[in-house]
């Protein structure tokens, strides 16, 4: 009870950072910052490397764990490269040179 | 502790100390890029972490092998190809299928916990994994919905927009909750049940919200998956995924709220309320347009040319006409001549709010050039040529002058004050919302039917004809 304990106040203190950490976001923003977060969000991949590495020899936890960790680490990788997609075509008119590269 | 769990316990904290100072980067121009790379990297470091303290077998590695590359491998595609119109659609998918991620693990560790006739798990564990199960499936088939709406795949069915839907939604989550209590209670059937009715909850909840609102739904999903990273953190006693999936759960809340106040819509509304148009059918009947002046390309260039200050208000029908390139040929030309150019972005331009300045800026739009609603209001009536390109509810006057307007009390930019107006449009269609608009027949607005690429196109060979910023 106690690790549950420990847990729920790292919930707590997490959801606090969260709403502190962006409080402000230039509208610009908005879209890649979803995206990141989202991406973000993918980190569950850890729960299903976990899953997979407490499986032992069970085919149906593999199994699962291995579908659940495809599927996170789709969101984890996609949304990583579709953020910075996003984000390398803001640029600035004054500094010109960083324009292509 | 052995050596690798402290090495790991250590590498989570490095993690958790850069994934909160990507997610504050990401909220600055200039940082922003290299933020979304240390939150990346900050999740690579966890896995280091995670894989040498778990030190997997070698069948194991292949399992993860196999599930790593083939989701990695699509994710990178996807990321590629998909066109940038088409951005919150895609990250409506990415976040579903983040939530599946999450619902599988609950899974797993349920179904684990029953094959081995071992140590049942404690109270905590077996809500956590009911709460991964449900927010994750819920996530998962909203998410999936979501995206459906915003391609225009799935229409909204009649009775759904009915009262029904309010009865069907609390039958499902009754039968979620008593699914959800049986699951605890050790049954097998109850936990299949409480992943189907689950996933019916995301669609019943997502099918009957319009369109229109589709951008809140998925910031709104996107803070579910988050919680549901976070329960799967529960599920599996990882401190790193609770602290992670409660921080994007928190962001994800913030960016809703912000989206509901551009639109000035309360979020119960946007839930509950149904599509905004289906609300609307009473004042239909004054949705006939009188008095309106149409003009040609030629007209607006000449008008274009003499003017000293310009403002553009793009929306997402410059986006879905792929126009943002030749309207940046127009803007250049323009320049040249000496015309001050600037775009006027209303906060929920597009399909989501920042998703206008992604497509201007893929078309080399310095973002110094944006101005958001606020900054540009006050400048209007200092305009001689505001160009309306594919926007239509977000400058309809009525939102400051009809109290019974839908849209009244919207924020809306106020480019009738402007000297003359052009309005890029296909037809008198309605705009998203559903509802006429007033600008259309104001007396210093001329209307240009066609599509927005087109028209932009003939413009910019009118503009080359008169020889302006050659």
């Amino acid at each position: 009870m106690d690790g549950f304990q420990e847990q729920l106040w790292v919930l707590l203190l997490g959801s606090l950072l969260g709403l502190e950490l962006i409080g402000k976001v230039p509208p610009t923003l908005h879209t890649p910052l979803m995206s990141g977060a989202n991406a973000i969000s993918g980190i569950t991949m850890l729960a299903a490397l976990t899953l997979i590495t407490r499986a032992g020899d069970n085919i149906l936890l593999l199994s699962l764990g291995s579908v659940s960790l495809g599927f996170a680490l789709f969101n984890v990788v996609g949304g990583f490269l579709v953020t910075d997609r996003m984000l390398a075509m803001f640029r600035s008119s004054r500094k010109p040179s960083g324009g292509k590269q | 502790m052995s050596s690798a769990a402290l090495f790991q316990a250590g590498l989570d904290l490095v993690a958790v100390a850069l994934l909160a100072l990507g997610i504050k980067g990401l909220s600055r121009i200039r940082s922003a890029r290299a933020a979304n790379q240390l939150a990346a990297g900050a999740m690579a470091l966890a896995v280091v972490g995670l894989l040498v303290n778990a030190q997997p077998t070698a069948v194991t590695w292949v399992w993860i092998a196999v599930g790593a590359a083939v989701g990695g491998m699509l994710g990178a595609l996807t990321a590629r190809l998909v066109p940038m119109t088409a951005m919150p659609e895609t990250v409506a998918f990415f976040n579903g299928c983040g939530g599946l991620s999450s619902l599988l693990v609950a899974l797993g560790v349920s179904l684990a916990a029953r094959g081995d006739g071992g140590v049942p798990p404690g109270l905590p564990v077996l809500i956590s994994i009911g709460f991964s199960i449900v927010v994750g499936a819920i996530t998962f088939t909203g998410s999936v919905v979501a995206m459906g709406k915003l391609q225009g795949w799935l229409p909204t069915p009649g009775w759904m927009m009915s009262r029904w839907r309010h009865g069907l939604n609390i039958a499902l989550v009754t039968v979620t909750l008593l699914a959800a209590v049986a699951t605890g209670g050790g049954s097998s059937d109850a936990l299949w049940l409480l992943i189907v009715s689950a996933s019916l909850l995301g669609i019943g909840l997502t099918l009957p919200i319009g369109g229109a609102d589709m951008p809140v739904v998925i910031s709104l999903l996107n803070s579910y998956s988050g919680v549901a990273a976070a329960a799967a953190g529960f599920v599996v006693g990882q401190r790193l995924l609770i602290v992670a999936g409660a921080m994007v759960g928190a962001a994800g809340l913030i960016l809703t709220q912000v989206m509901c106040a551009g639109m000035n819509r309360s979020l119960p509304a946007v839930l509950f309320g149904g599509a905004l148009g289906a609300t609307s059918t009473g004042s239909k009947g004054s949705s006939e347009y009188t008095n309106i002046t149409s003009c040609s390309a030629e007209e607006c260039a000449l008008t274009l040319e003499a003017a000293e200050r310009v403002v553009v208000v793009p929306g997402y029908g410059l986006a879905v006409a792929q126009a943002q390139h030749t309207l940046r040929e127009v803007a250049r030309l323009l320049e040249n001549h000496g015309v001050t150019v600037t775009y006027a972005i209303h906060p929920v331009a597009g399909r989501m709010p920042g998703h206008m300045n992604v497509l201007l800026a893929e078309a080399d739009v310095p973002y110094e050039q944006l101005q958001e609603m606020d900054v540009v209001n006050p400048e209007f009536p200092a305009t001689d040529v505001v160009l309306v390109l594919g926007a239509n509810d977000v400058v309809n006057p009525q939102a400051k002058t009809d109290p019974d307007s839908p849209l009244y009390g919207m924020p809306v930019l106020d480019v009738q004050e402007a000297r003359t107006v052009f309005v890029v449009k296909r037809g008198m269609s309605a705009g998203y919302s559903g509802i006429k608009n007033d600008l259309f027949e104001s007396p210093n607005t001329s209307m240009l039917f066609g599509d927005a690429k087109q028209m932009l196109s003939s413009i910019l060979g009118e503009l080359k004809v008169l020889g302006v910023g050659q």
